[in-house]
Order: C-alpha cells, then sequence, then structure tokens
C-alpha cells in the first residue's frame, strides 16, 4: 500500500446543488434508456426465436430505436463520467452540460417520433439511400425527423466539448501539452498530470472531429431528401458515415474509462499515474480511433485497397494500449494490493475484462479474409456487445455507483453482489451466443431466422433476460443512493 | 473451415484472458510490496508488448499474402462471368449454373440502396461475399470445389423485406456440365 491512499470521496468531487440535480438527471436519463433499449433487444432476440410475434415492420423499428438509443444512452451517459471527473482539474461550465442533455433529451423525442409514429426503420447507421428509399414504408419527413434527432443530439456534444476544450487549453496551454506530447521522446513525466485529462482531451479531439463528419453527412442526407436531384455519392456518404459512426461510439469507452483512472486506485491504495508507456498509448489511439473505419469497409472491394489494409493493420494495433497499457495496468494495480472489493472496484475490473476480451473477435472480424464469412453475421453484434456491455457499461455503473455511494455512504449489499455475477453470467450467455451464431453464419438485422438458428436466438433471450433483472436491480440501487438528500446519514460529504 | 479457426482462436484468446484475470483477482486481496509488483509488472510489460507486435506484425503478412481480395479494374478475368445486381428486395443473376473447379466472376451492384451479396454453400455456411452498392460494381471471383446448390442471402440491412431477400445458383461437376 502506498503511504497516502487516495480518499473515497474527495472534496473536490462534491457538487453545488445545480450540478447534482444535472448530474442526476443524467444518470436517470442514461439508466431508464439502457433499460427500456434492453427490453427492445430482448423483444428481437424473442421474437428471431419465435417466443414472441413481432412482424418485420415493426421488428425493425424496434431495431432502429435500439441502436440509436444504445449509442444515445451510452454517450450521455459516458459524458457525465467524463464532465464528473475533469471538473477536478479544469474549470468547466454548466450550461454546456446541462445545453448537452436538454439537447439529448429533444433529438431522442425526435428519433422516438421518427421510429414509433413516422414508422421510420432505416436503421441507426441511416446508410444512404435507404432513409429516403423505404419503397412506401415511411415518409421523407420520418427520415428527415430522425436525422434532424441525430442533429440535435450531435450540436449539444459538440457545445459540451467545446467547452471542455476551451477549459482544456485556459489550464495546459494547449491540447497537446494536456495529451503529455511533451513527455513522449523524453524529459521527466510529470507523476501528477492526471490520467482523466490525456483520455478527456483525446476524446475532445477525436469526438469533435467524428461529429463533424456525422453533420455533414447528415446536412447532405438533409438536403437530398427534399432535393432529390442533388444526388450523393453512395460510397463517400458510407465513408463519413462509418467514420463518424466508429468514432462516436467508442468514444463511449474513452470517456467511460476515466472511472477506471480514477476509482480503481481508492480501492487499491495505489495511485494510477501516468507514465511515457501511458501517454504513447493515448497519442496512438488518438491517432488510431481516427484511422480505423476502412475496417467496416473491408467487403467493398471498390475501396483503395491501401485504405483496406490500414484498416485491417490498425484494428490490431488499435488493441495494443487496452492490452499493454488499461487492462494490464488494471491487473498491476489490483496485484497483491489488499484490495477492498466493492461494487465500483468489481464493475471496474469486469469493464476491463469485457473491453479486453470483446477485442479479440473483434481484431479477428478486422481482417479481410476472415470479414469476407463473419461480416454482417451476428458475430458483429457478438464482439461490440461484449465491450459494450461487459466493459462500457460497467465502467458506467461503477461511477454511478461511486456518485449513489458519496451520498448515502451505502456500501455493497449481498443484494448487489448477487446482481453483478447474475450479470456478468446473463452478459457472457447473452454475447457468447451471438458469436456462436455468428460462427454458424446467422446473418445479423434478420427479422425471421430459419429455425435452425433458433436455439442461438432463445439461448440470447435467456441472457438478455437475466441482464434485464440485474440492471433493474442496479437502477433501484443507484437511483435510491441518489435521492438521499445529501447529508443524509452517513453521507460522504454535504452539499457545497 | 475458416469460421472454426476463428471461433476456437476467439474462445482461446478469452480464455486466456479471462485465466489472467482471475490470477491477478485470486492474489489481490493479499497486500504486497506496490512499488515491487510494479517493477516486476513493467518489466514483464516489455515483453509482452514485443510478442503482441511480432505476432501482429506475423499474423498481417500471413493474412495479406496473397491479397485476399481480386483486383477491382481491367477486363474480365475468369472463364465465367456473371452480372449480379440487387433490387429492395430480390437478386438478378444473368446465369444460375456454373462448372466446379473454374473460377466464377461475379460483377455486383445495385440500383437502389446497399445490399450484401452473401453466398452461402451447401452446408448452410457462409462462403465468400461482397457488397452491392448503386452506382459501383464490386469484382468478386470465387473458385467453387463444391458442387450442390447455394444460397445468396442479403447481408446489409436494406428495409423492411431484407431478410427475404435470397437467390439460388448451382455448381455442377465439369463431367456433368459436359455431358449437358
Amino acid at each position: 500500500m502506498s503511504a497516502a491512499s487516495p480518499v473515497m470521496h474527495p472534496e473536490s468531487e462534491s457538487l453545488g446543488r445545480g450540478e447534482r440535480i444535472a448530474v442526476n438527471f443524467y444518470v436517470v436519463s442514461g439508466l431508464v434508456v439502457f433499460v427500456l433499449m434492453m427490453l427492445l433487444g430482448l423483444v428481437m432476440r424473442m421474437a428471431q426465436g419465435t417466443w414472441l410475434d413481432v412482424g418485420p415492420v415493426l421488428f425493425y423499428q424496434i431495431m432502429t430505436a435500439h441502436g440509436a438509443g444504445m449509442v444515445g444512452a451510452a454517450s450521455i451517459a459516458a459524458s457525465a463520467v467524463m464532465w464528473f471527473f475533469l471538473r477536478k482539474y479544469v474549470r468547466l461550465r454548466l450550461a454546456p452540460f446541462v445545453a448537452n442533455l436538454v439537447l439529448f433529451v429533444l433529438g431522442a423525442v425526435a428519433i422516438l417520433a421518427a421510429t414509433f409514429i413516422g414508422q421510420y426503420a432505416g436503421a441507426w447507421t441511416f446508410l444512404y439511400p435507404l432513409p429516403v428509399h423505404s419503397m412506401g414504408l415511411w415518409s421523407t419527413d420520418a427520415a428527415a425527423l430522425f436525422m434532424l434527432g441525430y442533429l440535435l443530439i450531435g450540436v449539444g456534444f459538440l457545445l459540451f466539448y467545446l467547452d471542455a476544450m476551451l477549459a482544456v487549453v485556459r489550464r495546459y496551454g494547449n491540447l497537446g501539452r494536456a495529451l503529455g506530447l511533451q513527455w513522449l521522446f523524453g524529459g521527466e513525466v510529470d507523476r501528477a498530470h492526471p490520467p482523466a485529462v490525456v483520455a478527456a482531451t483525446m476524446v475532445i479531439i477525436t469526438n469533435s472531429l467524428g461529429i463533424l463528419a456525422g453533420a455533414v453527412v447528415l446536412v447532405m442526407c438533409l438536403i437530398n431528401a427534399y432535393f432529390p436531384s442533388v444526388a450523393l455519392n453512395a460510397l463517400l456518404a458510407k465513408n463519413l458515415i462509418y467514420f463518424f459512426g466508429h468514432v462516436f461510439i467508442n468514444e463511449t469507452i474513452y470517456m467511460s474509462v476515466i472511472a477506471v483512472y480514477e476509482l480503481l486506485p481508492r480501492f487499491t491504495g495505489r495511485p494510477w499515474s501516468v507514465s511515457r508507456p501511458f501517454l504513447w498509448g493515448w497519442a496512438a489511439s488518438t491517432v488510431m480511433v481516427l484511422i480505423v473505419y476502412p475496417h467496416h469497409l473491408l467487403m467493398d472491394y471498390v475501396m483503395p485497397h491501401w485504405m483496406l489494409v490500414m484498416g485491417q493493420v490498425i484494428s490490431y494495433a488499435s488493441g495494443l494500449p487496452v492490452f499493454v497499457v488499461t487492462a494490464y495496468g488494471a491487473l498491476t494495480n489490483i496485484h497483491r494490493s489488499g484490495i477492498r472489493w466493492d461494487m465500483p472496484a468489481r464493475l471496474v475490473i469486469l469493464s476491463m475484462f469485457g473491453w479486453a476480451a470483446g477485442i479479440v473477435p473483434a481484431i479477428l472480424d478486422g481482417m479481410i479474409s476472415v470479414n469476407k464469412v463473419m461480416h454482417n453475421t451476428q458475430w458483429v453484434p457478438g464482439h461490440f456487445h461484449f465491450y459494450l456491455l461487459l466493459g462500457v457499461l460497467p465502467m458506467i455503473l461503477a461511477f454511478m455507483y461511486h456518485l449513489s455511494g458519496s451520498r448515502s455512504g451505502a456500501r455493497e449489499s449481498a443484494g448487489d453482489r448477487v446482481a453483478f455475477f447474475v450479470y456478468l453470467a446473463g452478459g457472457l450467455g447473452f454475447v457468447l451466443a451471438f458469436l456462436a451464431a455468428g460462427h454458424a453464419s446467422v446473418p445479423r438485422r434478420f427479422a425471421v431466422h430459419l429455425p435452425e438458428w433458433m436455439p442461438y436466438d432463445r439461448a440470447g433471450s435467456v441472457g438478455a433476460m437475466l441482464l434485464i433483472v440485474t440492471m433493474l436491480v442496479f437502477t433501484a440501487r443507484i437511483v435510491a443512493g441518489l435521492l438521499k438528500a445529501p447529508g443524509d446519514g452517513a453521507a460522504a460529504h454535504a452539499v457545497r | 473451415m475458416l469460421q472454426d479457426q476463428v471461433w476456437l482462436a476467439t474462445l482461446a484468446g478469452i480464455g486466456a484472458i479471462a485465466l489472467g484475470f482471475l490470477y491477478a483477482i485470486a492474489r489481490a486481496r493479499s497486500p504486497g510490496d506496490g512499488q515491487q509488483v510494479q517493477k516486476r509488472a513493467y518489466a514483464v510489460r516489455r515483453w509482452w508488448f514485443f510478442a503482441l507486435l511480432l505476432g501482429g506484425i506475423g499474423a498481417t503478412w500471413a493474412s495479406l499474402d496473397p491479397f485476399p481480395l481480386p483486383l477491382q479494374y481491367g477486363p474480365d478475368e475468369a472463364p465465367q462471368v456473371v452480372r449480379v445486381v440487387g433490387h429492395q428486395w430480390s437478386w438478378q443473376l444473368s446465369g444460375n449454373r456454373f462448372t466446379a473447379g473454374v473460377p466464377v466472376e461475379f460483377l455486383v451492384t445495385s440500383d437502389d440502396v446497399n445490399h450484401g451479396f452473401a453466398i452461402y454453400g451447401p452446408d448452410g455456411r457462409i462462403v465468400t461475399q461482397t457488397q452491392a452498392m448503386p452506382g459501383y460494381t464490386n469484382r468478386l471471383i470465387r473458385t467453387f470445389s463444391q458442387p450442390g446448390r447455394y444460397r445468396v442471402l442479403c447481408l446489409a440491412y436494406c428495409g423492411v423485406a431484407h431478410h427475404g431477400m435470397a437467390a439460388e445458383f448451382e455448381i455442377v461437376a465439369a463431367e456433368e456440365r459436359s455431358r449437358s
């Protein structure tokens, strides 16, 4: 143990009244959307397994809402993680943080209305020209409303990132210094430089670019929707969409991992300091997350082949910082540490496993020769659910349990522990059912399945049921903690 | 079959990572000298990094040589050429009977939205695929060794009857083809 163990709930994390209300809304919105979207996911798996009668029209609407909703929920909850910890080191304003949530809610309403009232079912990826080529099943207005919802959410995130960028530059001089680039090739690394600042700076740079690309293609698609003579190049649109989509969903991991750097040391008593390999890992990730997206286009043979090779190579290389820096660093941090197990610590370690293990099938699928037999099978939701469900979501839940504990002072209960292990079992069952189905060439995004594919659907449904039950337990525990008035009982710190 | 190799490699990889986590978790409760642990872990990490780097270079080289995709420009190369057009929600193939052991060149495009042109073998597993995109033609070349009925499914979501977008073609043995 280090001489000075980190404090569990430092004063620098206390929240003013407005901040507390805003964070509560973020947490509750995130949890509610997660649970609702999980229910939609369960409906789809049960429908594929014929345990539920859902017609194709409704199935694809649900699929569209599930994809958009999960990406949105993960992003909004992850941005709360980033805001909560980053504000300890730089001066973040409350208004952009609140604006992000308000625009997210407005965007979500637009997306849900487009999907379930306008019957839009063009998938969360809105791949041109499908949104305007529905064969009469949804209107141009419904597609436009869906894309407008995305634009609202994107504007909110950009406001949040611009405020964070301004705050980081004010404190560190420029983004490069905040990333620690000055220590890559020499000089004594300042061990007090916060890992949270490094991760947040990477996110600010890359997700701003990703969202801008998304905004460009959304505006192009909106113009095309009402002026069809302004036709788009389908390959260019696909490149822009996958650049945006890949960056945006991956940033949920990079925002949420801040919770790992911040919280794990409090349970092990060992600080998580920056080092040269750590800084190299994040600098490399900054570049790699921007250039890896062609691995989504490996089956578009007309793409320049050098880009496809880059997609394969960078897919593999992107795993190195996880295997060598973050997951390895987490195991080093807990090894013979005398760790005090509590829900945030359990969830953090689970998240490291989910992230690292989920990368294995993803990297394999990122090889051109493998992609020829795995692309758009259930292998794909198998690997991304692996690192989102068992990686990102546990990071977010760790933060939420920590926040809840700061109000109530409560430690984990036996119920929490049981829920944790059921979540692990349900999650593994759920993702392995997808991977096994991908191995058997079961397509993804099919409303109707062949009888020989249904055992995978039913196994996945059982896993999803376990996940939802445990998510309800987590949600109840976290919300109950948040609703305690600050200063109640054994509250860790009172309101400022 | 490639799918089986990928499945086994995935299970092995996930299993190895799980063992690493279980090892660290099993030893997490007993406190030790943090600096000593870190020193040893950093020494191991260097070798771990180089092992991953070398493994990655080897796997990249092995998987890209020969390059797994055909050249996309130039004259038709294969003795059997079939033009494929995807529509919402059907496939149009210019031929549906080909000879085993002789390369087939699929020239795949779409006249509306993006589709995925995936060929399923007689055993119900994918043998290869490419995308069908409006305004572009992807050239896929495949030599089928196994005679039988092959199924084409759309693997890129293309609207509400996406799952019903299917076609079939037949691969016949060379001797049978010459008799008919």
